[in-house]
């Protein structure tokens, strides 16, 4: 059995064997990456590979293979190392020449600098995280289908078990850098006062602070608060500019957790001491750059397959390559959508048009963009929820149990001011500082506006909501780098709860008019939940990914139709057909028979389409007129 | 150590200390020998591997020259290299003046990697006196009769460029040359790639031949330390992220935005030890940061005697700045890159955080060790940049346009391909519809937006006392809500290098000009720069432009016709640039465009702004059923289209762009004399047409709208001269965004006066008709002192035939109150 594994648990014996027969010729680099597909491509033989998402990091080998669910949250400077090197042997006085990659660190010798044999390469670093707001469901399924026998080297478990514990704790109690910062320096405080005899005056103060920082607490930076999970550096070796910053990636590459790298803080004393002006790193920069491996462990790529979906119940690839799968989705597409359907308006309180609505929002996805309109986000307003009550909870658990990922936003007047929602550049630690609006494409962002209370927004509360205002309208997030903005597009499925009309934008309003009355609501609503069974449940999840990937042409006959049917509304009354109602009615006509299962717009699903929004608007009027305060 | 104060640090201490003065070749040549036989001592076994690793990559710290002379200086501090402590003032000639070392060079020791056999440039060569006096042909025979740039004003361009430039240095006895690399290219391709490839070898060369002419030449003059090279635009100017590791050790030229610099360091360049026992003194030089300190003094040989004296030691000045990919260079989804540059001696505090440049400098790559005590190295390289040159390319938009650095560099391909575009009979046509293509129709509006890109010629009339004339366009939008106007906004704003957006329900009168901020680091207080400067020469588009408060606009009035921002706060006045078109998007103040109401009424903007604008365009809905089909049309193709199709119905946003930023930097049209005709007869012909009714309809700015107009069409066309068909053009977009704006709704007559003094004419009349009726209404009924309010108004009413208003009423009484005529109090209105 060993044998069959030795690529996953010695990677690196596998790429310094084929390096050694290349005879330098420069074209084994292709074969080692060739290697590696092939094995991963055997059957399932890439569910034997350990996830870093769900083995902790001290039970997996060093230098052996693994694979890591993430997205690409910063990228930091390229840098240079040795491809190839030479070493002296001093005791046998033999020259040897070596592979660099996929390695930190070189073995073996002295390494000889002067050596023409040297060859500089080049390599990226990516920040990773764990997919931000994956939810719970999806984690455990993923960890479900993993194969790999994960055997706990028993030499160091309990040093680091007991580190690593200590590290979620603080995590857990210590969600945002803010705290993290006053604590640092607190305990810094704390420590400089008992320790200070002992030291040089000049040098203790420093030298403290940055050792509470490193072992009290190291940011992760993760956009979300209270996230957890370990963050990897991974060294890309090639074609890193096909990368995108939020990009899901599935990577899989050799874990260097090397104890060598731990002496980064010796070594940092060390070379101050040494020589101040060689110090090219600030104390935050080497912190966040060179995190312990213990805890950021580094990944030498071999090869990242990128993820359109995280859907654990679907095929990582693109759907298209699966047939079979996807026409037995398709059969029993219809029934499924009439059971979701079914269980939304539960979820719902009896609304049927607002779970019809839901859907839609739910498969809509920013296919394409025109100069610099996204085209189908189906960003959806929720109105008519009841002011501070645990409903909107509950909805958001009910769509947390569909969705891969999602994240619920309270928009308290506390949170609207306080919390860093758009990512912005630490130039002094050289990173991009995360926010809540870095998350990956189609997450479900559930804005809860019903938690909003009357008071003041500060500078910060404004710019939050011009930033989630640019999120909605034109899906993008204007990064801050401080000297300038930058500007990213994204793809995520805004859903508003709210009282009244929300204040944000949305492209459309559906007002909610509970039809039943339960006499106790959470009683009511975890019933309907719990009525649901696991099974029905992935159906739903299968059916939402596969609906939202489908591909959708319009015929030039419906066009035609489209057009006369344009033409004669504005002849009877052109206020109530605008060019923007008629975007929202092909948004609505597209997902409509993409919730169908139809690739194509046909005449009734125009019609539907038309029914549907007539029957939402008509709802909107009356509901003005009830209120009568409405604009 | 005690920090050196910064004014002794900028110049060579004058040292009376004899020495045998060496001309610089000598000792050149002797230098690199020394260098070569003193390694430094080995001390202990750690030292001495790393003596040999790092020679691999000569790190910047090594000097270059090495004289082992004890002797005692009066100077605390040393600067330079002891060589430069020669005898002295007053000196002259080559002799006489002091070299500074170059730590922007590093060791000469060269690297092993390179192959000396198959290039034709060995080191002894380089230093040969053939190669140095090829180098003083290059200068004294170089130059350049097209030369642009902006250093060489003033210069005869047909007289060599480099002579004139040294007999420059002698007049401002600033010893340093710059050498444009692209002169060297022309004159010779070799010497360039050698330049290029080993920058540590040829540069010291040209030092040399550079100071032997300039002795030779003026042997008189007197300068503070020899002159040094700094050559620059290596190889094109170079993106980050092209950096690969063939590039070490190289001369290279990138550009990008400084993001972060240090602290001044002072780096040892010569350590200082003297013997605690018996006073020997000795000089170490410092090799890649590390002093061989002496284990035993070679005088009394007593082992660990020798201590470093701080104050007689050398040093130089060091800084590290962080430098950032520009925005524009980056691959959109990728963040930006950063590098490391050290700055050395007089280029430390050359720039500043923010400050755009192109670093010129050798790039250089060092093992970074895991730990001293252990064998193992971490893989990786430490990569720097040793600057050389910097050049900012931002630093003249404070004073003037400074359109070499803003340049982009078109390939020539690229240029012919735009001129082709240009020659096309339908540019404007296609140019426009490419501009917004999800946006539909609404022509006219795209046009005027294009012209706005291109703008106007920029005249400068400050002889005459008039100042600058503005040649940016500004262009209002208003109209139904709904009607994509903020989409056409965020276009623009897209397409524009140096484009801003902005809310106007967002942004305040601060955020919009400029504001004074502490720096929480220096204490000192700083101008933060709002967004109407920060689009200087681009486009600031502000949308929900009626939203915005009084004193927010009330800043735009001098920023859209002076083009200036003036500052007083804080102890700062200044006047700050702002030569941007606004493009702005109003909404009505009824949420739904009136047209039974002018413009102004619809969206209540102070009249004085709207003058400022050269074309007001409406955006409403037109509906008519041809105009909806196709609307239809155009947004169900949206829906269906395939992302190729709808790339070969349009013309690239990157062409476009192009096409923009070439018009812009190489076209200058100007009026020709048919034009200028043809633009004096619109004029007259606008006057005219008011004058007949009595009112006027056209005033100086819209002829300045007129000219400013027909030239950006000319650019549009890639034409040197305005003619008549621009003025054609000029003349309709003109007219066809009065139509839609100025038109008295009343009388359906275009009236300029509506823009101008925020009523129109027709009303003006009314007005005053209404008062002399409500006069001669209190004249009839006789001598009363006092008259009831509401009774006065049912009378008025009852005799006029037209419907009159309360608002009508009582701005007539409010006019008769201005005349002294009468007085209201409350409900009732007394006669004076």
């Amino acid at each position: 059995m060993p044998t069959v594994h030795d690529w996953i648990n010695n990677p690196l014996a596998v790429v310094d064997g084929l390096f050694a027969q290349s005879n330098s010729s420069p074209d084994w680099e292709k074969k080692v990456v060739e290697y590696f597909k092939e094995k991963l491509k055997l059957n399932d033989a890439h569910t034997w590979v350990p996830s870093l998402n769900d083995v902790p990091l001290y039970y997996l080998k060093p230098n052996s293979l693994v694979k890591f669910r993430c997205m690409v949250q910063d990228m930091f400077d390229p840098e240079f190392f040795m491809g190839v090197y030479e070493t002296n042997d001093l005791t046998s006085n033999s020259k040897q020449v070596k592979c660099g990659k996929y390695r930190d660190i070189t073995v073996g010798g002295q390494v000889d600098f002067n050596s023409r044999n040297t060859v500089t390469s080049e390599r990226q670093t990516f920040y990773c995280v764990p997919i931000p707001g994956e939810s719970q469901w999806a984690k455990e399924s993923y960890a479900g289908t993993s194969q790999a026998r994960v055997v706990p080297s028993t030499s160091y478990v309990p040093n680091r078990h007991k580190r690593s514990y200590e590290e979620d704790d603080e995590m857990d109690t210590q969600p945002q850098q803010m705290k993290d910062v006053s604590q640092g320096t607190q305990s810094s405080a704390e420590s400089h006062g008992n320790t200070e005899p002992k030291r040089q005056e000049t040098e203790a103060p420093s030298h403290d602070s940055s050792s509470a920082h490193c072992t009290s607490s190291l940011d992760l930076n993760f956009p979300l608060p209270g996230e957890k999970g370990p963050a990897c550096l991974v060294k890309v070796y090639e074609d890193w500019d096909s990368f995108k910053l939020n990009d899901m990636l599935e990577v899989f590459g050799i874990l260097s957790a090397d104890p060598a790298l731990r002496v980064i803080a010796d070594e940092r004393e060390a070379s101050l001491l040494l020589d101040p002006t060689e110090v090219t790193e600030t104390v935050e920069e080497q912190r966040v750059h060179s995190p312990p491996a213990s805890l950021v462990p580094r990944l030498h790529m071999l090869y990242a397959q990128p993820l359109v979906h995280n859907n654990p119940l679907l095929p990582s690839s693109a759907p298209e390559n699966d047939g079979d799968h996807l026409s037995s989705v398709l059969g029993e597409l219809a029934s499924v959508r009439a059971e979701l359907h079914t269980y939304l308006t539960h979820v719902l309180m009896g609304d049927s048009l607002a779970a019809e609505y839901l859907i839609l929002h739910l498969i809509s996805n920013v296919y394409s963009r025109r100069d610099v309109l996204p085209l189908g986000k189906f960003t959806l307003n929720l109105s008519g929820c009841p002011h501070s009550s645990p409903y909107t909870e509950h909805l958001y658990k009910a769509i947390q149990q569909l969705v891969p990922s999602s994240y619920r936003l309270c928009m308290s007047l506390h949170n609207m001011n306080n919390q860093r929602m758009v990512p912005r550049k630490d130039y002094t630690a050289n990173r991009l500082v995360s926010g809540t609006l870095q998350l990956a494409n189609n997450t479900s962002l559930f804005l809860d506006e019903t938690q909003l209370e009357q008071g003041q927004l500060d500078a910060t509360g404004v710019r939050n909501i011009t930033a989630l205002g640019n999120l909605i309208s034109w899906q993008k997030v204007d990064y801050d780098f401080n000297y300038h903005q930058m500007e990213f597009p994204c793809n995520i499925n805004v859903l508003i709860t709210s009282e009244g009309r929300s204040l944000l934008p949305s492209d459309s309003q559906v007002h909610l008019r509970p039809t039943l009355n339960p006499p106790n609501l959470e009683e009511y609503l975890s019933a309907v939940q719990v009525a649901q069974i696991p099974s029905q449940l992935n159906k739903y999840r299968i059916y939402l990914s596969v609906a939202r990937a489908l591909n959708y042409t319009i015929s030039d006959e419906i066009t035609k139709a489209v057009e006369e049917d344009f033409v004669e509304m504005r002849k009877d009354d052109p206020q109530s057909m605008s060019a923007e109602d008629l975007h929202r009615l092909l948004v609505v006509a597209r997902l409509l028979s993409l919730s169908h299962g139809q690739n194509t717009l046909s005449r009734d699903g125009w019609m539907k389409a038309k029914q549907l929004e007539a029957l939402r608007i008509s709802r909107t009027q009356q509901q003005k007129s009830v209120s009568g305060n409405e604009p | 150590m005690s920090s050196p104060s910064s004014q002794s640090r900028k110049r060579d201490p004058p040292t009376p200390a004899s020495e045998d003065p060496l001309s610089p070749p000598s000792q050149r040549s002797r230098a690199h020998d020394t260098s070569t036989e003193l390694q430094p001592m080995p001390t202990s076994p750690a030292m001495d591997t790393a003596a040999q690793d790092v020679s691999l990559f000569s790190s910047p710290m090594a000097p270059r020259s090495v004289l082992q002379s004890e002797v005692d200086v009066s100077s605390p501090l040393m600067y330079g290299t002891p060589s430069s402590r020669v005898e002295g003032t007053p000196r002259s000639g080559i002799r006489g003046t002091p070299a500074r070392q170059r730590a922007d060079l590093g060791s000469v020791r060269k690297a092993p990697q390179v192959d000396m056999h198959s290039e034709p440039v060995s080191e002894s060569c380089c230093h040969s006196p053939i190669f140095v006096l090829f180098l003083q042909r290059f200068l004294q025979q170089f130059t350049d009769p097209n030369s642009r740039e902006e250093e060489n004003a003033g210069l005869d361009l047909n007289e060599p460029l480099y002579m004139q430039k040294l007999d420059e240095i002698s007049v401002v006895g600033e010893p340093v040359l710059n050498v444009n690399c692209s002169h060297i290219q022309t004159f010779d391709a070799d010497l360039y790639r050698q330049l290029i490839c080993y920058p540590q070898e040829v540069i010291p060369t040209f030092d040399m031949a550079v100071n032997e002419l300039f002795f030779d030449r003026l042997p008189d003059s007197v300068l503070e330390h020899q002159i040094q090279v700094r050559p620059y635009s290596a190889l094109k100017t170079r993106n980050m992220r092209a950096l690969n590791p063939e590039d070490i050790d190289q001369l290279i030229t990138i550009s990008g935005m400084v993001i972060r610099t240090s602290q001044l360091i002072p780096e040892m360049q010569e350590a200082f030890f003297r013997c605690q026992v018996c006073a020997f003194n000795t000089r170490v030089e410092v090799d890649r940061g590390r002093i061989a300190e002496p284990a035993v003094c070679r005088n009394c040989n007593t082992t660990h005697s020798m201590a470093l004296v701080h104050n007689r030691s050398a040093f130089s000045d060091k800084q590290m700045i962080k430098l950032q990919e520009s925005p524009e260079d980056m691959p959109a989804g990728q963040t930006p890159h950063t590098t490391v540059v050290y700055a050395h001696n007089d280029l430390v505090d050359k720039v500043q955080p923010g400050d755009r440049i192109n670093i010129t400098g050798i790039y250089r790559a060092a093992p970074m060790r895991l730990n001293p005590r252990q064998s193992q190295v971490k893989s990786v390289y430490k990569t720097h940049i040793d600057v050389i040159h910097f050049r900012k390319t931002d630093e003249k938009r404070l004073h003037g346009l400074d359109e070499d650095g803003e340049q982009k560099l078109f390939t020539k391909e690229r240029v012919a391909m735009l001129k082709e575009l240009a020659a096309k009979p339908d540019v404007y046509e296609r140019l426009s519809s490419a501009l917004a293509p999800s946006i539909y129709e609404h022509e006219d509006i795209k046009k005027g937006i294009l012209l706005q890109l291109f703008g106007g010629t920029r005249k400068d009339f400050t002889q005459t006392g008039r100042g600058n004339f503005r040649a940016e366009i500004n262009i209002l939008l208003c109209g139904d809500p709904g009607t994509s106007k903020s989409q056409l906004l965020q276009y623009v704003y897209n397409l524009v290098p140096r484009g801003q957006y902005t809310s106007g329900k967002g942004s305040s009168a601060v955020g919009l000009t400029a504001y004074v901020m502490k720096d929480p680091e220096t204490r000192q207080l700083v101008l933060q720069t709002g967004a109407l400067v920060l689009s200087d020469n681009g486009i600031c588009c502000i949308d929900e432009f009626d939203k915005m408060s009084d004193n927010t606009r009330s800043v735009l009035h001098e920023v859209m016709e002076q083009q200036t921002l003036s500052i007083a706060k804080a102890g700062i006045i200044c006047q700050l640039n702002a030569r941007t078109s606004v493009l702005a998007a109003a909404n009505p103040v009824e949420s739904q465009w009136n047209p039974k109401k002018t413009t102004i009424e619809n969206i209540q903007l102070p009249h004085t702004l709207l003058s400022r604008f050269d074309l007001i365009f409406l955006m409403l809905d037109p509906q008519d059923e041809a105009y909806d089909r196709r609307l239809a049309h155009h947004l169900v193709s949206l829906y269906y289209q395939s992302e190729e199709q709808i790339e070969e119905e349009y013309l690239d946003m990157a062409v476009l762009k192009d096409y923009i930023a070439f018009a812009r930097t190489s076209v200058h049209p100007r009026l020709s004399e048919e034009a200028s005709q043809a633009l004096i007869e619109a004029y007259v012909d606008m006057r005219k047409i008011g004058s007949g009714r009595g009112m006027v309809s056209a005033y100086p700015r819209q002829l300045e709208s007129l000219i400013r107009l027909a030239e950006a069409h000319a650019k549009v066309r890639f034409s040197s001269k305005v003619e008549s068909i621009d003025v054609e053009e000029a003349k309709r977009l003109h007219r066809e965004a009065l139509k839609q704006s100025a038109t008295d709704p009343r009388t359906g007559f275009v009236d300029i006066s509506i823009l101008t003094t925020g009523m129109s004419a027709t009303a003006r009349k009314r007005k005053e008709e209404v008062a002399q009726a409500l006069k001669k209404l209190i004249q009839s009924k006789g001598k009363t002192p006092a008259m009831k309010y509401q009774q006065l108004f049912d009378d008025l009413r009852g005799q006029s035939e037209a419907a009159i208003t309360k608002d009508m009423f009582d701005e007539a009484l409010r006019a008769l109150a201005d005349e002294d005529y009468l007085t209201v109090t409350g409900k009732t209105v007394r006669l004076l």
